[in-house]
């Protein structure tokens, strides 16, 4: 008995001394992002990694997300003879939840991993310890313009999402199905008011800082070895979808 | 001068340094040799604070750096360039951009003023004309002699060494060999390196140091300890399975 409570005390104290390690990390980054030089260049060469090359992913995913929710929404309406409100059931859906969630993983999958994973090679092949030695901060060239870039890049991409999802739930809903495609936009006019949009886009921000903090930090401290780096990547995808759900589900009942 | 005073340095209840002392001359090439995993890299990366000791000391010209803020020592680590043992080029810029990368970050130097200096250290380490390419496009050696490049670009006073020649073939070892030497001698660094390649490295060394069981075994100049009748220098000079460094 005393061993297993041993056990779940050090296995507590280790993860709060985690926490509190990415917690300063984070500190760190954000003060050198405030701290001149700016690396302007760096954070455009990171938005154009993290937005425009998760872009056909976010496109694909927002297009076929839309189509689902214009059967499923269209299945469910059609119960209460609603089935005029099918675009608004979508806006809401997709500029509330869906757009900022599945875009986060999205990107979680598609630049977050390979965040951790170049950073974990920096840290095994002496990279990081080279920019150190050059009196180089290694945060503030690495990690800092990576989480300017992943506040810049992810609302834009959320709402690339969103567009699209709309469109793919107009295609099913009105090609497809019937739905009228005045009542489709009116239905949405209607209903969306800036409160849903803000929402969608306070959460696409901090899902955006919460996946390259965690991708960062993963790989800024792989362990030096090819295992550690692709232990690293996996932690650092897992662990940011946790958080993402987490953060998701106090956003929502703050801001509903 | 680089001091070492009983410098102790543990990872996970594994003790690896255990009161290592050690000075290190201006202007001289120390060399530090032992078996494979012995610490030598460890104790190399005290001496510009990449790592801090458990216990003990680093002084340079009298300064503790391991109890310096993080301003002043990075302005400490301005004085030191380093060639790692993978020579750590920056995989996503070519070998012009890794050897300007210094100058860029930490200097206000004009750009064809840093073209120059660029040029004129990547034709010192015999890389003239190959800045375009990426490190993944060079061979081993050529990565070193580019990392080496790198590491004498802001003219530093003191320059690390980390297996400076493992991996390469003999020929290619003696040629990065003489290239520290001729370095040196150009620039004037005090030159600290590991190594376990002997006798080759005896050759450019002015003092050498074996680091046995965590401690430093025999310092001396070269001669000196190439005529010593420490067991543990001659079992290691003479590459013996017997004696009193544990092999297996």
């Amino acid at each position: 008995m005393l061993s297993l409570l041993t056990h779940i005390g050090r296995f507590t104290l280790r993860q709060l001394s985690e926490m509190g390690r990415m917690f300063l990390f984070l500190l760190a980054a954000i003060f050198l992002a405030f701290r001149p030089p700016a690396k302007i260049g760096l954070i455009i060469h990171h938005i154009k990694t993290i937005g425009v090359d998760s872009l056909s992913v976010v496109l694909l995913s927002g297009f076929f997300t839309g189509m689902v929710m214009g059967f499923q929404g269209y299945y469910s309406l059609r119960k209460f003879n609603a089935e005029s409100w099918l675009g608004s059931a979508a806006a809401l859906g997709l500029l509330r939840e869906l757009g900022p969630v599945l875009s986060a993983f999205m990107v979680t999958g598609r630049t977050g991993s390979a965040m951790a994973a170049e950073l974990g090679t920096m840290r095994a092949t002496e990279q990081i310890d080279a920019l150190y030695s050059m009196a180089i901060n290694p945060i503030k060239y690495l990690v800092s313009p990576r989480i300017i870039a992943g506040l810049i890049a992810m609302p834009l991409l959320t709402a690339i999402f969103d567009v699209v999802g709309i469109y793919g739930a107009y295609l099913v809903g009105v090609g497809l199905l019937g739905v009228s495609s005045g009542s489709y936009f009116s239905g949405m006019e209607s209903s969306v008011v800036f409160n849903d949009v803000y929402s969608g886009f306070m959460k696409s921000l901090s899902f955006g800082l919460i996946i390259t903090w965690v991708c960062c930090y993963k790989g800024f401290h792989a362990p030096p070895m090819a295992t550690g780096v692709s232990q690293a990547t996996t932690e650092s995808v897992v662990l940011s979808f946790v958080l993402i759900l987490v953060w998701d589900y106090f956003l929502t009942s703050v801001m509903l | 001068m680089i001091r070492v005073v009983d410098v102790h340095k543990s990872f996970g209840g594994q003790q690896v340094l255990k009161g290592v002392n050690l000075n290190f001359t201006t202007g001289k090439i120390t060399t530090i040799v032992g078996t494979s995993g012995c610490g030598k890299t460890v104790l190399l990366k005290h001496l510009n604070a990449l790592l801090l000791p458990d216990r003990g000391e680093v002084l340079v010209d009298d300064i503790d750096i391991t109890k310096l803020r993080q301003k002043e020592l990075y302005a400490m680590r301005g004085r030191f360039g380093v060639l790692f043992q993978g020579a750590a080029l920056l995989d996503s810029m070519t070998i012009f951009d890794n050897v300007a990368f210094p100058l860029r970050e930490k200097t206000r130097m004009g750009e064809p003023e840093m073209r120059k200096k660029v040029e004129e250290r990547l034709d010192q380490v015999g890389l003239e004309g190959m800045g375009y390419k990426y490190p993944a496009e060079l061979s081993g050696g050529m990565k070193k002699r580019a990392g080496l490049a790198r590491a004498l670009v802001m003219d530093p006073e003191i320059v690390l060494f980390d297996e400076p020649t493992t991996g390469l073939d003999p020929v290619l070892a003696t040629g990065i060999h003489q290239l520290i030497a001729r370095t040196q001698q150009a620039f004037g660094f005090t030159g600290v390196v590991v190594s376990h390649t002997i006798p080759q490295v005896f050759e450019i060394s002015d003092y050498v140091a074996i680091l046995a069981d965590g401690v430093i075994e025999e310092a001396k100049p070269t001669k000196e300890f190439q005529a010593s009748q420490n067991p543990v220098v001659q079992q290691f000079i003479k590459g013996e399975i017997e004696g009193p460094i544990r092999v297996l």
